[in-house]
């Protein structure tokens, strides 16, 4: 037998040609699982006998002479926010208890197009509301590079899915940096894209107007290959942009010659811990050396991003998850009147975080208070916005730490709130903005834990984020090489 | 909604409360709000049907149900009705924006309500009554209807009931609240501004406006002031309003309760009250604990909507002749006043065709109005030939039949399709010949000479009634057959020759 390569390219390739059955690979990945999901606890479900079931499908085709797509037989894991027909989707809470979707999320009717073999539901921070998956109702996940760490969040089981080697690539959602911040903290690479070039239909709503689905995957070249299949327009989501996928394979050797990269100094200074910093010092030079122009750019606006952000995000959030009352399906407590009943459910379905949001949200929407938080942070957005637009008049990118730290321990910031939201203080504002972003590893931090650098692009602009991706890629130094 | 409640005061007749207490005279204020569902071919944001009466919960999918992970995607046949009413309301059409309107309850399976905030589609319109009153239009929205909730076992009514059963078959359904300013200033005029809504919903095919299936739904905001007062006072929202004499009776009810009240000195508090038709009355809705807030924001499920200035110029171009314009079409055409109730009656039956096509044929305006509001039923009157209808007209006008006479051959013209002549020969309602008129006259009077000599001297009052003594008797005898014009002409020359 042939042995199994790690990125979905190679595994695709070598489904597509017979070399490899698309059983073979998942049953190496299903090992892969069997050996340390048990101390990771990346997924909710995995999905071994549908899997099984689908790679033999996928292996038939392909004796029949088919070509069952470009990601053949390729393994694949799933937020479990993603809706998918007839299997338990939970985004780790107690409220969604025993729901099976009637549908398939479009992402996930197009990953199954593709050939990919859905291997299994990931944990997250409860509706993705969190930067650890600390706050799933099914315990958290754990960092494959150090089990006493975070994944980070809240696509903490997508991240270190693809970190442990579960599965090559798997599918997030970034609200805040759901999928960038827990790439940097496990050491892999997550793309959150433009808003709209990735349809939401299917995927469950933490923050309509932010919630970006994208891919994981442990090289550039495997994000590309998984946007490719996922981007592009869909009729069932009002807010997708109305263009077919970028190309983003072809242009990933282009590299940055004559590129206007520029760091962002609000972002490389207090609150950001110095190993970071010189990390994303350290790649802005490797850039430079390829060809790129490099410069500092402010965007004062972004102070604002954070305090903005907790205001839309969890007014959005506050309507959305409104539905959960125990009236239609998930769990309910029965109570004497239907209000009570509303109430009881709610109390006993919803995880802290989840409260809290729901709450907060509440408040900045209502009667006498609108103006002053909610309408106030929708100015912001559009300063951010506007600062943003004169930023990219003199640069193509934009380049930032992912996180301001590596992987912090368990327990380190639920106690605090606050510290926990200022974890998102570098990815939050291109989700603001609706402009892509991407978090890709680049050696480790001082404590020997991966350090992300985030590149950041107008809204569209991923192919020049992608060919900047795989410049970093190649000069990124090894994660086992001490920090200078 | 909120109503705008800056006004201009309207001309015209005041429909008023003279309090038997005080003598104080009150004005009724009202402002109506209606609701009708859209006659799409599917729901506002899915492809499931729009369908009344279908089994319970079998028009439903992830969309409409508001599964996890569904979104909206607009119905551009909601849009292309909206506006359509819209510009038939004289509204400009607007780029406009959803928003969601958030309040729990079982019967909305996302919790909110996806509607139109403070950017409406449609703003700023009216809409003209038969009486000649404009009353104006704030904004006519598109927002998506709720499910229904059936309470089962005990009362049968919330409070009470041993369980509840949901059919989110309605959830979606396009609606377009129509939010009229308090122009209206009687129960009669409400019921008026119903009839000619319903008129134009139907005339652009925006909705089939059923009040009884309930894709019309009615609440009236009432409120009264003394007359001259020119402050609005508190209003109440009565909802449950099922039927027309429902709206009269219920704002006929409120109003007079509201003046006892204030009369009382007791202040109007405002609130939504609902009305019982079985006991005649307004009751308070129950009370709620908490001060409604629906934390409405824009919805981030869907795009700004802004139709293009073709789009709108298309609707204008395609849009029918509507009510308001075919009255004043009819009026012009018979030389009389549009709010006459033979113009009104005519457009309402939709026989006003009819009558511009008789007038066009040379049809006198007045008696074919007449012949059109009383003397023909709606059905079956479609077949009838307007070039006949202007003969008849005709041979009225010539005094070769009479009223009576006329209104028989049209029933026959109508059930035949014959010619008003060929009946009239059929019928004998051949006229009579002066001479031949003459004749029966003096011998009628030869027959009655003390009724004769009364009348002759007869003074004013009672002149009348013995002249009717003699048409009778002429009519008698030439069996319906003479003209009641040329009888009494002839019995007053001889009356002027004996006198």
């Amino acid at each position: 037998m042939a042995s199994i390569p790690t990125t979905a390219i190679e595994i695709a390739a070598a489904v597509r040609s017979g070399e490899l059955s698309a059983r073979e690979v998942l049953e190496s990945h299903l090992d892969a699982i069997e050996a340390r999901e048990p101390e990771i606890n990346a997924f909710n479900l995995v999905l071994a006998d549908e899997a099984r079931a689908a790679a033999t499908a996928i292996d038939e085709r392909v004796a029949a002479g088919e070509d069952p797509g470009v990601l053949a037989g390729v393994p694949l894991a799933l937020k479990d926010n993603l809706c998918t027909h007839g299997i338990p989707t939970t985004c780790s809470s107690r409220i969604l208890e025993g729901w099976r979707p009637p549908y398939d999320a479009t992402v996930v009717q197009r990953v199954a197009a593709a050939g990919a073999i859905a291997i299994g539901k990931t944990n997250l921070d409860e509706f993705a509301m969190g930067s650890s998956t600390e706050n799933s109702a099914f315990g958290p996940t754990r960092n494959p590079r150090d089990l006493s760490r975070v994944p980070g969040g809240s696509s903490g089981g997508s991240a270190a899915a693809v970190a442990a080697g579960f599965a090559p690539i798997s599918l997030g959602s970034d609200t805040g940096g759901s999928i960038r911040q827990p790439a940097a903290l496990c050491g892999v690479v997550g793309v959150k894209p433009t808003y709209g070039m990735v349809s939401r239909y299917g995927l469950v709503a933490f923050a309509s107007s932010l919630d970006q689905i994208g891919p994981f995957s442990t090289t550039v070249a495997d994000s590309a290959l998984l946007l490719e299949a996922i981007a592009g327009h869909d009729p069932r989501d009002s807010t997708s942009i109305n263009a077919a996928a970028p190309s983003l394979l072809d242009v990933l050797d282009q590299g940055v010659a004559g590129l206007r990269i520029g760091l962002v100094t609000e972002l490389m200074g207090e609150g950001i811990a110095p190993d970071v910093a010189a990390r994303v010092r350290q790649a802005a030079e490797a850039l430079a050396a390829a060809g790129a122009e490099i410069g500092e750019v402010s965007i004062p606006a972004l102070s604002y991003g954070l305090s903005a952000y907790y205001l839309i995000a969890p007014a959005e959030a506050s309507s959305n998850l409104a539905r959960y009352d125990g009236v239609r399906y998930g769990m309910r407590v029965d109570a004497a009147t239907t209000a009570e009943m509303n109430t009881k459910t709610r109390t006993a379905g919803f995880g802290d975080e989840v409260k809290r949001r729901i709450m907060l949200g509440t408040y900045a929407l209502s009667a006498g208070y609108y103006d002053a938080y909610y309408g106030k942070a929708l100015k912001v957005r559009t300063l951010i916005m506007r600062d943003f637009e004169t930023a990219y008049k003199d640069f193509d990118l934009l380049l930032t730490p992912t996180s301001p730290t590596t992987a912090f321990r368990f327990g380190e910031k639920t106690s605090d709130p606050l510290s926990m939201y200022l974890n998102d203080i570098c990815t939050i504002p291109t989700n603001l903005a609706g402009h892509p972003a991407m978090s890709v590893p680049f050696g480790a931090g001082s404590d020997g834990m991966p350090v992300g650098v985030q590149l950041m692009a107008p809204a569209l602009a991923e192919p020049t984020m992608f060919r900047a991706a795989a410049v970093l890629e190649d000069a990124a130094p090894p994660l086992e090489e001490a920090f200078q | 909604m909120t109503l705008n409640l800056t006004h201009e005061p309207i001309e015209g007749e005041h429909f008023t409360i003279t309090s038997e207490n005080t003598g104080d005279v009150w004005e009724i204020v009202v402002g109506l709000e209606v609701h009708c569902e859209l006659a799409t071919v599917t729901k506002l944001f899915c492809g499931c049907p729009n369908m009344f009466g279908d089994e319970p919960n079998t028009n439903v999918c992830p969309v409409c149900l508001g599964l996890p992970g569904s979104l909206p995607v607009l119905n551009h046949q909601v849009v292309e009705l909206a506006m359509r009413l819209g510009r038939a309301l004289h509204c400009s059409v607007e780029p406009s924006v959803f928003a969601r309107k958030n309040y729990f309850y079982p019967d909305m399976p996302k919790d909110y309500q996806v509607s139109q905030f403070d950017r409406p589609i449609n703003v700023d319109g009216w809409l003209d009554l038969p009486d000649g009153t404009r009353v104006g239009i704030e904004r006519a929205h598109i927002e998506e209807d709720t499910g229904k909730n059936t309470h089962a076992g005990g009362s049968g009514r919330i409070h009470g009931a041993d369980y509840s059963l949901v059919d989110y078959n309605r959830a979606g359904v396009p609606l377009v609240e129509i939010v009229g300013r308090p122009h209206i200033r009687h129960p009669e005029q409400a019921k008026m501004y119903i009839d000619e809504l319903r008129a134009i919903l139907l005339a652009t095919g925006a909705s089939d406006a059923k009040m009884e299936e309930g894709s019309l739904r009615v609440d009236a905001n009432v409120s009264v002031r003394r007359v001259g007062d020119p402050e609005l006072g508190k209003r109440c929202e009565i909802k449950n309003l099922n039927s027309l004499r429902s709206l009269g009776r219920a704002i006929d009810y409120e109003a007079r309760r509201q003046v006892d009240l204030l009369e009382e000195g007791i202040a109007i508090r405002q609130e939504t009250r609902h009305w019982d038709e079985g006991a005649g009355r307004t009751r308070p809705g129950r009370s709620k604990e908490e001060a409604e807030d629906y934390r409405y924001f824009q919805e981030p499920d869907l795009v700004p909507l802004e139709p293009s200035a073709e789009w709108i110029a298309a609707i204008d171009a395609a849009l029918p002749v509507l009510p308001a314009q075919r009255r004043a079409i009819l009026a012009e055409a018979a030389g009389v006043g549009a709010t006459e109730s033979g113009v009104v009656m005519a457009v309402q039956r939709g026989l006003d065709g009819l009558a511009l096509a008789a007038i066009d044929q040379g049809g006198e305006g007045r008696r074919v109005l007449t012949h059109v509001e009383h003397n023909l039923a709606v059905d079956g009157a479609g077949s009838l030939d307007p070039k006949h209808l202007a003969e008849l007209v005709g041979l009225e006008l010539a005094g070769q039949l009479t009223a009576t006479q006329a209104k028989t051959v049209l029933a026959e013209m109508v059930s035949s399709g014959s010619s008003p002549a060929a009946i009239a020969t059929e019928l004998g309602f051949e006229a009579m010949d002066s001479s031949e008129l003459e004749a029966m006259i003096d011998a009628i009077i030869a027959e009655s000479p003390d009724e004769w000599s009364s009348f002759r001297d007869a003074d004013e009052k009672r002149h009348a009634k013995l002249q009717g003594f003699f048409v009778g008797k002429v009519m008698k005898v030439s069996k319906g057959q003479a003209d009641g014009k040329a009888v009494t002409a002839i019995l007053e020359s001889r009356r002027n020759a004996s006198s």
